[in-house]
């Protein structure tokens, strides 16, 4: 059965009753359907962290409901048999490789299904696929994790999230101290996991370019409330909101309204590089360029 | 671990807030020390109203210092438990092979909770209301005569705020470490005892291996920027001694003498 998320009248304080009580999250509803990929953006703070521990029951909502699939979760839900939620979504924490302990990689990945009643054989030749698909060479598998560089550190993570057969997958800020190439090589893993396996993506980000290149849904959040969702379409075609809420636009979208400044013509602001290029070359071989 | 009041420090401007750290630490040292002393109903009920009266001029709820006593609950039971049935003398109420139930032992558990509680509750005033590093620099201008002695009162003083400051930033870590092996399935707070302990592994091995790393950061952004050891630093903070201060220390000082006088001489 696919597992759709629910949020209705969310709202979340941290340390409720006490002088630090805070309000974290205000008055959330929105809808994760399955397969579908879903971008979180907004301003340090403004609750993304919070919402998406929602996501597994890490936290319950101080009122209203979260319903994971066929469970529903609020405020009075125990904490007890929460477990089988934990299994159907996979959660990547911000700089996962602090989560790594084990002795050797293929133990850290073997871990988590472990945790599941998955016998220590068959976890670990689950971890060996799972190595393989982040990419990891089967040669580490032996090693310390500690012993690995940062962008390996958080493949073994990712790896170790991933053995647990997730069918939704949250990722919090995976590419966050990548260089660009280890940025690309985690984002076309998530694209080719929702692709091959049918994973439902939950991103947090910062990378606009990201959002308009990988996202078909986006959930804007600012001060715990949610401020706008829809399609990237839709969010990146009002660029003076976005600056409000100190957000950006992606490149290539920045870049058209550049151009159109200078008198180029766009039926649709393009979001990625390739439909910016489609829309600008009919205009150049034209010859009409604008400021002849 | 949000939940954990215990060394907290909640900003305020009440009066115990505004007074000088030397003074808060010298009179919390005092008041634990007479504790000691107090050893019948009003001895104890001088100790109880001194206490009552400062929770009162900190202007924090008295709910809040109770939340903060909540995770030693477990300890005070067990020592409780250990003077109830190993205090011998006095009357006996009940007993079952070598466990004995005497008036002693309970006069005893009675006392030594008291003294728990009073001892717990003093320091939590201060940790409450004076910031992590106020405390350091009121160490180290406490520690400062012993300097003539060659005591590396400044590096202690570093130590200790440096400790100080990243308790938060561990707790926190610790939270995010325990949330991602949650995220793998691991239970914590279940099982037997030995489950239990299996379970802490994945935090503390996380744990460890950032704060060293942390560490070596420091270290080496505080070589950065020309860090020495031992030289004569001067003090963005400056401590001042107000009249709240000498004011504070006329009524511990008088209470306190009260309960010695009370105890040898009444």
């Amino acid at each position: 059965m696919a597992t759709d998320i629910t949020f209705e009248q969310v709202n979340y304080s941290y340390q409720a009753g006490t002088p630090f009580a805070v309000q974290a999250l205000k008055d959330i509803n929105l809808k994760i359907t399955p397969g579908s990929f879903t971008a979180v953006i907004g301003q340090t703070g403004s609750g993304k962290s919070t919402l998406i521990q929602h996501l597994n029951a890490l936290l319950k909502p101080s009122s209203g409901t979260v319903t994971i699939g066929q469970r529903v979760i609020t405020t009075e839900t125990k904490n007890k048999h929460l477990k089988p939620l934990r299994k159907k979504v996979g959660m990547v924490f911000q700089f996962p490789e602090n989560q790594l302990f084990e002795e050797t990689v293929l133990k850290d990945i073997a871990f988590g299904p472990q945790n599941f009643g998955v016998s220590e054989t068959d976890a670990e030749v689950l971890a060996k696929r799972m190595a393989g698909e982040v990419g990891l060479d089967g040669s580490l598998l032996e090693r310390s994790p500690f012993d690995l560089s940062g962008g390996q550190m958080r493949r073994v993570a990712i790896a170790g999230v991933l053995a647990l057969e997730p069918e939704v997958l949250v990722l919090d800020e995976p590419t966050a101290g990548l260089d660009p190439r280890g940025r690309l090589e985690i984002m076309t893993l998530v694209t080719r996991l929702r692709e091959e396996q049918g994973l439902t993506i939950v991103l947090i980000t910062h990378q606009m370019d990201d959002v308009a290149n990988y996202a078909d849904h986006v959930i804007v959040m600012g001060h715990g409330a949610l401020l706008k969702q829809g399609s990237p379409r839709v969010i990146f075609s009002d660029p003076k909101w976005l600056q409000e809420h100190q957000l950006g636009l992606p490149s290539a979208t920045k870049f058209a309204y550049e151009l159109q400044q200078g008198g180029f013509k766009f039926d649709h602001m393009p979001l990625t590089v390739t439909d910016l290029a489609d829309q600008i070359a009919p205009q150049l071989s034209k010859g009409a360029h604008p400021h002849e | 671990m949000n939940k954990v009041m215990f060394g907290r420090f909640i900003p305020g401007h009440s009066w115990v807030h505004r007074m000088d750290p030397r003074a808060k630490l010298v009179l919390s040292f005092l008041y634990i020390a007479v504790v000691f002393f107090a050893n019948d109903v009003w001895t104890y009920a001088i100790m109880t109203l001194l206490l009552l009266l400062s929770v009162a001029a900190s202007k924090i709820p008295l709910r809040v210092y109770i939340r903060g006593l909540l995770p030693l609950f477990w300890l005070m039971i067990f020592t409780v438990l250990i003077q109830v049935f190993f205090g011998a003398g006095g009357h006996v109420y009940w007993q079952w092979g070598w466990l004995v139930v005497s008036q002693n032992g309970l006069n005893s558990a009675g006392l030594i909770l008291m003294r728990f509680v009073l001892i717990i509750l003093v320091s939590t005033i201060l940790t409450f209301t004076t910031e992590p590093l106020e405390i350091a620099d009121g160490i180290e201008s406490l520690l400062n005569p012993l300097r003539k002695l060659h005591f590396p009162v400044a590096t202690l003083a570093l130590m200790l705020s440096l400790a100080l400051r990243f308790v938060p930033t561990l707790m926190d870590e610790a939270e995010k470490i325990m949330n991602a092996q949650r995220s793998r399935g691991v239970d914590f707070g279940e099982g037997g005892l030995r489950q239990r302990i299996r379970t802490i592994v994945p935090i503390l091995i996380p744990l460890f291996v950032n704060a060293f790393n942390r560490a070596v950061d420091i270290s080496t952004a505080m070589e950065a920027r020309g860090y020495q050891d031992g030289e004569n630093r001067t003090k963005y903070r400056q401590l001042k001694w107000h009249r709240v201060d000498t004011a504070s220390l006329v009524i511990y000082v008088v209470s306190l003498s009260a309960v010695i006088v009370l105890r040898y001489f009444i």
